[in-house]
């Protein structure tokens, strides 16, 4: 990007699986549930209600500090931040500010080839906010909060602005979403709201060595809008550099429709949230040994795998960073290997045929796989038995994709085993020899590629069920007797 | 009026009560809600009336925090004393009048009207639980609940003339209790005698698994008369005794306290707290600072007063413009300035610091000692209307915000007359010495016969 660098960095929310709420017993699997259904006077902030520390949630950060190379703390402490929103019910978010559970961590990204570190500052622990919905318009308009998402726990993450470009912002989402879908403390799907991301992003003219304000991006959605918003920023920041005029220091938003970010306030405008520590909880205090077997019990982490699959399997790095990137691929990668016994094989089907279909029919949760290993097994079997060539074993694999039928069943049904009846072929050849006695003679002289154009008849003729090895057989048969 | 009196009483001995209480309560003004049939559940204690202070949730009973904000609303569930009261059989029969959300030492705070003293009804009953003491006082309930944060169940009890009682902080559950200030509130029984205190403690004290400030340490209420209290030893701290707001014949009251407490075996004797004389100032910034936080969900959007305006800050303002009476809004103020980035370190950083070292302070001593004794309160009952400047009513809490500070046990005991009007003596103790203390206030009630 010439000598205008950009300097990133970003807060993540995460929010966890657990079964209640952070601070009370309501149900935290609020997604599309009726508004004001998974309510409590604790989670509405009703006078008198008080928060009790939900201690799964406290475990699932552990997990998700350990997770990401984090000094987890033996103490920390909740406190409140201060401010007013109707979706806040109690005037104030409980959240760690002075001491969080963990500081010091770091993520390791591949950016092009190249290991790059990204470090982070702190992980902490903090309630939800509820929903405004707003209704009508500006003259007759009405609001409504739904606090349904009142209290579901999150974690944030902040990083050092160590991130060099929008595209390592995306890849550092991509493996912050895959470690937490590997340790099952969050969905991380960012679309529902249950991962989300701010940026801060300023420029540094390495020449000069001056440096923009910083500003903050917020409402994106998805990884491709943090990516396109920060290259909005960027060059919008550059612009104005170039043009020696003044970026403020503000907070904008992504408008995903018009693919621009707008000014949503100023620094003047930030509140001062008045954080003090939260007298009704008291301090979050974990074992040594607690938190060693969390960490310990932490299942095996994408890095890990990677490196794994590559010893193990021998497959190549990008391969192998391509197939451990969810973990459920990985655990179907490696099921399927189980019965094949075929690693390389069944890799190259995964990275092309499995990923591709995926891709075209927009299947994003290997979960909702109908593919199993044992149709890999059978492809596999079909094309060393010579039943179907590996073209159209690719036809009859996106057949099983779409439809869960066995790959024996699509091949029975398509009549698409390969044609290896001898006499059939030599029928074939024979009469294309007699409409073609040139070719034929060609290929008596010495012309060896002609034999391509007697396959192809075959392959006419057969609807390209023939298998060309048993073609030339047969051809050469016919020319020697 | 004491609890055994009411054990096993009907609906007919209740309705009895509430149509006395009816007719002078309209001289004492003690209640903001008198229920027309409270139910009577089964129970050891069932039948037995109790008073409940407007602070502390009654599920389907209007709640009022004696504030506009709230003057209408109904809480949707009950605090967990109030589970525990009817478990034991308890008739909640009405919620009594405070300082609006307790912060007040006279209840002329209120937003509704000021309560009387029973003793002399030109005065006030003390604060902020001034409807409860005055309840208790005038024989209409044998106990009630009150909420002390700096002194809010004892020195309206010293001002009426009965016992009441601030536990450990943790002994009893706060669910329910409308927060002022979280870290320092206790909810707390007001009674003619100690052994009615003890039993309401019995029944509402312990753990509680919806408030994680509660302690787990399991208190022998049942058994305090049991312990010994000859041959153990009481201070009296200095910088207590040399405040110059302490009335001379208070002050000698008090010696004869002392002298009651000598006869029984008690050894007494003076120690200085250096830091103690902080304990005010400390109070003013801890509490308010809680204060802007706890009270900022009283917002006009989910229950309680609203105002309408053009917009949703208008609301905002105009709602807690109107909800909020002076003596709140001054302690949201002070709260939001003290914990504001560029004052925090200065004040409430510094606050919490000397609270701290206020607190060791007090359990050093109260290692070797048993006992801290002082007067409750520095001055008998003021008339209706005589102290209005808050400064002066600040410092009438500067014997019992101590206890509220290092979240200590510490009992107020009605100790005879000055000018006919009643006067309190004070018993602190050690963290969950609680039984401790009232076995001594039980031993100098027998002592006065």
């Amino acid at each position: 990007m010439g000598k205008y660098k950009p300097v990133i960095g970003l807060e993540i929310h995460v929010q966890l699986s657990t079964r209640t709420k952070l601070f009370c017993s309501c149900s935290a699997d609020v997604f599309n549930s009726a508004p004001n259904t998974h309510i409590c006077p604790v989670c509405t902030g009703q006078p008198g209600a008080l928060p009790v520390t939900n201690e799964e949630a406290i475990e699932y950060a552990v997990k998700a500090a350990y997770a990401m190379n984090f000094k987890v703390h033996e103490y920390s402490r909740f406190d409140r931040k201060n401010y007013f929103y109707p979706d806040l019910p109690k005037g104030y978010q409980i959240t760690q500010y002075f001491h969080p559970i963990a500081t010091n961590g770091y993520l390791e990204l591949d950016v092009d080839g190249k290991k790059k570190k990204v470090r982070l500052r702190r992980l902490h622990v903090e309630e939800d906010a509820g929903k405004m919905i707003h209704e009508g318009d500006s003259m007759s308009a009405k609001s409504f909060v739904d606090y349904n998402r009142s209290g579901v726990p999150l974690i944030e993450i902040v990083t050092e602005p160590d991130i060099e470009s929008p595209k390592e912002a995306r890849l550092f989402l991509e493996k912050l979403r895959s470690i937490v879908r590997y340790i099952g403390i969050s969905s991380g799907d960012m679309e529902k709201g249950a991962l989300r991301c701010d940026a801060n992003i300023s420029v540094v003219d390495e020449e000069s060595g001056r440096s923009s304000n910083r500003v903050e991006v917020k409402n994106m959605n998805s990884f491709k809008f943090v990516e396109r918003a920060l290259e909005y920023e960027y060059s919008r920041i550059v612009n104005a550099m170039k043009n020696g005029e003044n970026v403020p220091q503000e907070t904008r938003g992504w408008i995903t429709r018009d693919k621009r970010t707008i000014s949503m306030r100023s620094k003047e405008e930030e509140s001062d949230y008045r954080y003090f520590p939260e007298p009704d909880i008291p301090p979050v205090v974990i074992s040594k040994e607690k938190l060693e077997y969390i960490r310990r019990s932490l299942p095996e982490l994408p890095d890990e795998k990677k490196k794994r699959f590559m010893d193990e399997y021998g497959l190549p790095e990008y391969d192998a960073s391509v197939i451990t990137s969810d973990k459920d691929l990985a655990d179907l990668y490696e099921m399927t290997v189980k019965i094949t016994g075929k690693p390389k094989e069944t890799s190259n089907w995964f990275m092309t045929e499995l990923l591709r279909m995926m891709n075209e029919k927009g299947v994003d949760d290997v979960e909702n796989l109908k593919v199993t290993p044992q149709h890999f097994k059978e492809i596999f079997d079909l094309i060393d038995s010579g039943r179907v060539t590996k073209n159209m074993a690719k036809e009859v694999f996106r057949e099983v994709f779409e439809t869960g039928k066995s790959p024996s069943e699509v091949v029975r049904n398509k009549g698409l085993e390969v044609v290896t009846d001898e006499a059939r072929i030599k029928e074939i050849l024979l009469e294309a020899m007699k409409r073609n006695p040139k070719a034929v003679e060609q290929y008596r002289s010495g012309k060896q590629g002609v034999i391509g154009y007697f396959i192809g008849q075959v392959m006419k003729a057969t609807g390209g069920k023939a298998d060309p090895k048993v073609v030339q057989k047969v051809f050469q048969g016919i020319i020697k007797n | 009026m004491k609890i055994s009196d009411f054990i096993g009483a009907r609906e007919e001995k209740i309705k009895g009560l509430l149509k006395d209480i009816k007719k002078r309560d309209k001289d004492i003004n003690a209640f903001l809600t008198l229920l027309e049939n409270p139910e009577i559940p089964e129970g050891p204690y069932s039948g037995v009336p109790i008073a409940i202070k407007d602070n502390i949730t009654t599920e389907g009973i209007r709640t009022t925090c004696g504030s506009k904000i709230l003057e209408n609303f109904i809480p949707p569930y009950n605090a967990t004393v109030i589970e525990k009261l009817r478990k034991a059989g308890f008739v909640v029969i009405g919620k009594t009048n405070m300082d609006e959300f307790a912060m007040g030492s006279t209840t002329e705070n209120s937003a509704f009207f000021p309560t009387k003293n029973p003793r002399d009804t030109e005065r006030v009953p003390g604060g902020s639980s001034g409807g409860s003491a005055a309840a208790v006082a005038a024989g209409m309930v044998p106990v009630a609940l009150g909420s002390d944060t700096g002194g809010s169940i004892r020195q309206p009890a010293a001002l009426t003339g009965v016992f009441g009682f601030k536990p450990t902080y943790g002994v009893v559950s706060r669910y329910g209790l409308v927060a002022y200030a979280s870290s320092l509130d206790q909810i707390g029984p007001l009674a003619t005698t100690v052994e009615d205190i003890a039993t309401v403690m019995d029944v509402i004290s312990g753990k509680d698994e919806k408030d994680s400030t509660t302690s787990d340490v399991k208190l022998n209420f049942r058994g305090f008369k049991d312990i010994e209290i000859s041959g153990r030893n009481a201070v009296i701290v200095k910088e207590m005794m040399e405040y110059e707001g302490l009335d001379s014949e208070v002050a000698k009251s008090f010696e004869e306290f002392v002298k009651t407490l000598e006869k029984m075996g008690v050894s007494v004797r003076r120690v200085s707290l250096p830091t103690i004389k902080y304990s005010i100032a400390t109070y003013y910034i801890v509490a308010p600072a809680e204060v802007s936080s706890n009270l900022a969900r009283f917002d006009g959007i989910r229950y309680g007063l609203r105002v309408s305006g053009e917009n949703l800050k208008e609301l905002y303002l105009k709602t807690r413009n109107a909800g909020f009476g002076e003596e709140v809004k001054r302690r949201i103020l002070l709260g939001t300035f003290t914990l504001s980035a560029a004052y925090y370190d200065a004040y409430f950083e510094k606050a919490q610091k000397v609270r701290r070292k206020i607190s060791e302070e007090m359990y050093e001593v109260l290692e070797d000692n048993d006992y801290m004794i002082s007067p409750t309160s520095p001055i008998v009952a003021p008339k209706i209307g005589e102290k209005t400047d808050p400064l002066s009513l600040y410092l009438m809490d500067f014997y019992t915000i101590p206890a509220n500070l290092a979240g200590i046990p510490a009992i107020n005991i009605p100790f005879g007359e000055v000018r006919g009007l009643p006067v309190g003596m004070q018993i602190m103790g050690g963290r969950f010495s609680d039984a401790s203390v009232l076995a001594l206030a039980w031993k100098v009630e027998k002592a006065m016969g």
